[in-house]
C-alpha cells in the first residue's frame, strides 16, 4: 500500500472530528436512547478504523502532521503522530469500542440518570485523548490535557451526591491546579529556553540549562502532570472512584491516567531527550519518588476493603512503573514503559469491568463480600483473574512484558533500588490480588449462578482475551515501542 | 470630509444622543436613541481603527486651534484599542439593556437611565481620545457623575449607599489627579500630554514632578480599583442595575487603566528620576496582592454579582502587573488581558443580569440547578468563568500566557509562579458557581424560570463567543495589543 501524502492530514483531522461529531450526535439524539447509543458505537468504530489506517502508515515510517490553527505568535495548535502517541491513541480508541458496549449494559442495568450528558462527556474526553496523543507541541498537549480534565469532571460528579461533589472538587482542583501551577510554567519556561515548543526526539533542551535547572524543570513536568498520580499528588484518583464504573474503567484506568504518564514519557523522550537526562542526572531523584509511590500505593491497596479503591491504588502503583522507567531514561526503559502503557490499560480495564459487573449483578462493592462469587459469576471472575495475573506480571499475560523490560533497564543501569522496588512490589501485588481470587473461587457460593448483563460479559471477556493475546502476539505494540527512541 | 472629524465624532455622537434621550422623556424612544447613537459610535470607532492602522497616529485639533492654546485629540495604536472596546461593548450593552431595564427601573426614570449611560460612554471615550491632561479630567468627571447616577438608579436601597461611597472615593481620586495635573502645569507650562513629555526631558530632578506623578498615580488607581483602593467597587457593581453593571465592569476600570498607562509610559516614561519613585515595584506588589486577596475574597461571596466584582479587582491586578513588567511581552499580555477581561466580564455580568431578570435573584444558594432551565445563559456564564480561570481555548489563557512569558523574560520566575498560583483561586470561585448552577437539583427559583429572551442572549453570546474565538485565534487582538505595547514603550507619542 502506498502512502498518499494527502490522506494523512485528513485522517488526523478525522481522528479528532469523529469523536467530536459523536458528541454532537449524542446530544442531539438524547431523546432516543437506542439511536444515541448507536451514535456512540458508530463513532467508536469509525474512529478505530481511522486510527488503524494511521497505524499502518506510521508502521511504514510515516509521521503525519497537521497544523490546526495558529492561536497567537508562538502558540500553534498542531498535530504530529509519533510511535508513542500512536500506541496511546491505538489503545484508547480500541478500548473505547469495548467500553461503549460495556457502558450500555452498565448504565441500563443500573438505571443511571442523566445518560445523555454521560455519553456526551465521554465522547469529549475521547476527543481530548486523541488530541493529546497526537499533539505536535507542548501547547497542544496542554490544551487537550485541560479539556480532558474539564470534560471528565461531570463524569466524576455523575451521582451528584455530596460525596461525589466533594470528590469532584478534589479531582478538579488537583488536576487543574497542578497543571496550571506547575505544568504551564514549565511549558512557558521550556519555550523561553529552547525557543520552540515542538516535540523532537532527542529533546530540545540539550545544553541549554544547567543540571539543577533541568532537574527542577523535570520535576515541574512530572508533578504538573498530576494525572500520572505520582505521590503526593495521587489523592484525586481514589476520590474519582465514586464515578460510574465505565468511567473508572476507561478514563481512570486508561485515558486520563495514561494521559499523565504519556505526558511524562513524551517530555522525557521529546523535550529533554534521554541522553540529556542521563548525562545530567536530572531525573535520578524521580527513581526514588516513583519507587516510593509504587511501594506505598501497594501497601495501601493491601489494606483497602473497597474493591474499586483497591484497584485505584493498584493503578497508582502501576503508573509509577512507567514514571520509574522514564526516570531511568534509557532506550530499554522507554520501550518497557510504552509496552506497560498498553498492557496496564487492557488489564486494568478488565479488572474494572469485572468490578462493575459484580456490582451490577450483586451490588457487591467490598472485597469482604466476595466470598464464592467466582462460582456464581465464572466469566466475570475468570476475566478478573487474568487481569490480576497481569497486574502481578505473570506470563501468559501482557503485564509480564512491560515489567520485564523495565526490570531489564533497572539491572542494566545497575540501579539496585529500582530492582528492589519492582521485586517488592510484585510480592505486594500478589498479596493484594491473590486473596480476592481465593475468596471468590474457593469459598462456598451463597446463591445461584447469575452473570451480569450480556454486553458487559462480552466486553470483559474481550479485554481479558486481549490481555493474553497481547502477551502472545506483542508484535505491533513492540514495533511501535521500539520505534519511539530509534526514530 | 466627515472622516477627518472621526476623533471628535466618537464623543459628539453619544453626547448628542444623551441630550436627545433626556429630551425624549420616553423610555422606548430613549432606548432607541441610545441604540442608534451607540451603533453610529461603534461604526465611527471601527473606521478610526482602520485609519490608524493604515496611516499611523492621528492628531486632531479641536476648533482648529494648535496645541498649547487648543485641545488636541491624539489617536494611536494604544487608545484606538480602548475606543473600539468601549464603543463595541456599549453597543452590545444597549441591545441587552431594554428588557433588563424594563424589569429593574421605574418607568419614568428609564429615559434618564439611557441619558446617563450615553454620558458615561461619552466621558469614557473622551478620556481615551484626548491628548490633554485637563480635558481628561473633565471627561473623567462626566463619566464619574454619570456613573454615580447609574448606580443610584438600582432598585435595591443599598444602591444609594454604594453610589454615595463611590461618589466620595471617586471625587477624592479625581481631586488627587487634578492636583497632580496642576503641579505638572506649574513645572511645564502646558497641559498637552505630548508637549509635557517633551518638556519634562529638559527638567532634572524636580520634586514637584515626583509629587505630581505620585498624585496622579494614586488618583487614577482609586478609579481603577487597584487593591487596596477597591472598596467602592464590589457594592457599586452588585447594586447597580444589571445593564449598568455590564457597562461599568467591562469598560470603566479599563479606561482608568488606559489613563494610568498613558501617564506612566508616554508622559513620565523615563523622564523623571524613576529611581526616586519605585512605581513599578509598588505596582507589582499591589497587583499580586489583588490577584490573591481579592480573588480569595470572591470565593467567600454569596451574591454572584459580588463574586464577579471581587474577581474584577483580582483580574485588574493581572493587567496592572503587565504594566509594571514594562517589557514588550508582559505589557502586551497586560493590554490583551484588558481587552479579554472586558469581553468575558461583560458576558458574565450579562448572564447574571439575565438570571436576575428570570429568577429574580443573584444569590448563589438560590440558583441551584438554574442550568437546567436557562442552559444558554448558564453556558455563557460558564464560558466566561473558564476565561477568568485562563483555561486554554479561552482568551484568558492567551493573555496569561504572555504575562507569564513577560515575567520570565524580566527574570522574575517567582512572579510567573504567583500568576499561575493565583489562577487556581479562580478555579475555586468559578467552580462554586458551576457546581451550583449545573450539578444541583433545581431549586424553586430555577423551576420558576425559563431561558432568557433572545435580545439578551444575543449580545451575551457575542461576548462569550469572542472569549472562545480569541482563545483559539488570538492573532488579531494579540497583534493589536503588541502594537499598543510597542507604542507605549517607544516613548513620546
Amino acid at each position: 500500500m502506498t502512502i498518499l501524502p494527502l490522506n494523512d492530514p485528513a485522517l488526523l483531522a478525522l481522528s479528532l472530528a469523529l469523536p467530536a461529531l459523536a458528541t454532537l450526535a449524542i446530544a442531539w439524539l438524547g431523546r432516543w436512547p437506542n439511536l444515541r447509543e448507536a451514535a456512540t458505537l458508530v463513532g467508536a468504530v469509525l474512529l478505530f478504523a481511522v486510527v488503524m489506517m494511521l497505524l499502518a502508515h506510521v508502521l511504514q515510517g510515516a509521521r503525519p502532521e497537521l497544523k490546526l490553527v495558529a492561536v497567537a505568535p508562538g502558540l500553534t495548535l498542531a498535530l504530529k503522530v509519533d510511535p508513542l502517541g500512536m500506541l496511546f491513541a491505538g489503545v484508547a480508541s480500541t478500548l473505547w469500542i469495548v467500553n461503549s458496549l460495556y457502558s450500555i449494559g452498565y448504565m441500563r442495568g443500573n438505571d443511571e440518570p442523566r445518560q445523555t450528558i454521560f455519553y456526551a462527556c465521554f465522547a469529549i474526553a475521547i476527543t481530548a485523548t486523541m488530541g493529546l496523543a497526537f499533539a505536535g507541541n507542548l501547547f497542544t498537549l496542554f490544551v487537550f490535557y485541560e479539556i480532558l480534565s474539564l470534560s471528565t469532571y461531570p463524569l466524576v460528579t455523575h451521582k451528584q451526591s455530596p460525596t461525589a461533589m466533594r470528590a469532584g472538587r478534589v479531582y478538579l482542583l488537583t488536576l487543574v491546579g497542578a497543571s496550571m501551577v506547575l505544568l504551564l510554567p514549565a511549558i512557558v519556561w521550556t519555550g523561553l529556553v529552547a525557543g520552540t515548543l515542538d516535540f523532537r526526539v532527542g529533546g530540545i533542551l540539550d545544553g541549554k540549562l544547567g543540571a539543577g535547572a533541568l532537574a527542577l524543570l523535570f520535576a515541574m513536568f512530572v508533578f504538573g502532570a498530576a494525572k500520572a498520580a505520582v505521590m503526593p499528588l495521587h489523592r484525586w484518583l481514589p476520590a474519582a472512584m465514586v464515578a460510574p464504573t465505565p468511567v473508572s474503567a476507561l478514563l481512570h484506568a486508561v485515558a486520563v491516567v495514561k494521559a499523565g504518564v504519556f505526558t511524562v514519557l513524551k517530555v522525557t523522550v521529546s523535550v529533554f531527550g534521554i541522553e540529556t537526562l542521563q548525562t545530567s542526572g536530572a531525573s535520578e531523584w524521580l527513581v526514588y519518588v516513583a519507587g516510593f509511590t509504587i511501594v506505598a500505593a501497594s501497601v495501601v491497596a493491601l489494606r483497602a476493603d473497597d474493591l474499586k479503591r483497591r484497584l485505584a491504588y493498584s493503578t497508582i502503583g502501576q503508573l509509577s512503573y512507567i514514571v520509574l522507567a522514564a526516570a531511568l531514561a534509557s532506550p530499554v526503559a522507554v520501550l518497557g514503559a510504552a509496552l506497560h502503557i498498553a498492557a496496564h490499560a487492557v488489564s486494568k480495564i478488565t479488572l474494572f469491568f469485572a468490578a462493575g459487573s459484580v456490582y451490577t449483578a450483586e451490588h457487591v462493592t467490598k472485597v469482604s463480600q466476595m466470598d464464592g462469587i467466582g462460582r456464581r459469576m465464572p466469566w466475570t471472575m475468570g476475566a478478573f483473574a487474568i487481569g490480576a495475573l497481569s497486574m502481578i506480571g505473570l506470563p501468559p499475560t501482557a503485564g509480564f512484558l512491560g515489567k520485564w523490560f523495565i526490570l531489564d533497564a533497572a539491572t542494566g543501569a545497575t540501579n539496585w533500588f529500582a530492582v528492589g522496588v519492582i521485586v517488592v512490589s510484585t510480592v505486594l501485588n500478589a498479596a493484594y490480588f491473590l486473596p480476592i481470587l481465593t475468596r471468590a473461587f474457593l469459598r462456598p457460593a451463597k446463591g445461584p449462578r447469575r452473570e451480569a448483563p450480556l454486553p458487559m460479559v462480552i466486553a470483559l471477556s474481550a479485554t481479558a482475551a486481549g490481555t493474553v493475546l497481547l502477551f502472545l502476539f506483542p508484535g505491533v505494540p513492540y514495533r511501535l515501542a521500539s520505534m519511539i527512541v530509534g526514530g | 470630509m466627515i472622516a477627518s472629524h472621526l476623533p471628535v465624532l466618537v464623543i459628539l455622537i453619544p453626547l448628542l444622543g444623551a441630550v436627545l434621550a433626556a429630551l425624549s422623556r420616553h423610555g422606548f424612544a430613549a432606548w432607541l436613541i441610545a441604540l442608534l447613537a451607540s451603533a453610529a459610535m461603534a461604526a465611527a470607532s471601527l473606521a478610526l481603527l482602520f485609519r490608524v492602522q493604515a496611516e499611523g497616529m492621528i492628531s486632531y485639533r479641536i476648533g482648529g486651534w494648535a496645541p498649547e492654546l487648543g485641545i488636541e485629540y491624539r489617536i494611536d495604536a494604544f487608545n484606538v484599542l480602548i475606543v473600539v472596546l468601549v464603543s463595541v461593548v456599549a453597543l452590545l450593552t444597549m441591545i441587552y439593556a431594554r428588557r433588563s431595564v424594563l424589569a429593574e427601573i421605574i418607568p419614568e426614570r428609564i429615559a434618564w437611565f439611557y441619558t446617563m449611560m450615553l454620558l458615561c460612554v461619552a466621558g469614557l471615550l473622551g478620556i481615551a481620545v484626548t491628548g490633554d491632561a485637563f480635558n481628561a479630567f473633565v471627561f473623567l468627571e462626566i463619566s464619574s457623575l454619570a456613573t454615580y447616577t447609574l448606580i443610584a438608579l438600582g432598585r435595591d436601597r443599598r444602591a444609594l449607599v454604594a453610589a454615595y461611597q463611590y461618589l466620595i472615593v471617586g471625587t477624592i481620586g479625581a481631586t488627587l489627579y487634578v492636583i497632580g495635573v496642576g503641579l505638572i502645569y506649574l513645572s511645564t507650562g502646558t497641559l498637552n500630554l505630548g508637549l509635557i513629555a517633551e518638556r519634562l526631558a529638559g527638567i532634572e530632578g524636580s520634586r514637584a514632578l515626583i509629587v505630581a506623578e505620585a498624585f496622579i498615580a494614586v488618583g487614577i488607581c482609586l478609579k481603577l480599583a487597584l487593591f487596596p483602593l477597591h472598596a467602592w467597587l464590589p457594592n457599586a457593581y452588585a447594586y447597580a442595575p444589571s445593564s449598568a453593571a455590564v457597562l461599568l465592569a467591562s469598560t470603566a476600570t479599563k479606561v482608568a487603566i488606559y489613563l494610568l498607562a498613558r501617564f506612566l509610559f508616554t508622559v513620565f516614561g523615563g523622564h523623571v528620576d524613576v529611581g526616586a519613585l519605585p512605581i513599578g515595584a509598588i505596582l507589582i506588589v499591589l497587583s499580586v496582592a489583588a490577584m490573591f486577596i481579592a480573588s480569595a475574597a470572591a470565593v467567600f461571596q454569596n451574591d454572584v454579582k459580588r463574586i464577579l466584582a471581587f474577581s474584577s479587582v483580582g483580574q485588574v491586578g493581572y493587567i496592572t502587573l503587565g504594566l509594571a513588567l514594562a517589557n514588550p511581552t508582559g505589557l502586551a499580555g497586560g493590554l490583551l488581558h484588558l481587552v479579554n477581561h472586558a469581553l468575558m466580564k461583560g458576558a458574565a455580568f450579562m448572564a447574571i443580569g439575565a438570571i436576575v431578570l428570570r429568577a429574580g435573584t443573584a444569590k448563589l444558594d438560590e440558583l441551584s440547578g438554574i442550568g437546567r432551565t436557562m442552559p444558554w445563559t448558564s453556558a455563557a456564564l460558564t464560558v466566561a468563568g473558564l476565561g477568568l480561570i485562563g483555561v486554554p481555548g479561552t482568551s484568558g489563557f492567551v493573555s496569561k500566557y504572555y504575562l507569564i512569558l513577560g515575567a520570565l523574560e524580566a527574570g522574575f520566575g517567582w512572579l510567573a509562579i504567583l500568576i499561575v498560583a493565583s489562577s487556581v483561586i479562580a478555579v475555586l470561585y468559578v467552580g462554586r458557581i458551576v457546581e451550583v448552577v449545573w450539578f444541583r437539583e433545581p431549586a424553586e427559583a430555577a423551576r420558576a424560570s425559563r431561558e432568557a429572551p433572545l435580545e439578551l442572549l444575543l449580545p451575551m453570546w457575542v461576548l462569550a463567543g469572542a472569549t472562545i474565538w480569541f482563545g483559539i485565534d488570538a492573532e488579531w487582538p494579540a497583534g493589536l495589543a503588541a502594537a499598543a505595547a510597542r507604542q507605549l514603550l517607544g516613548g513620546a507619542p
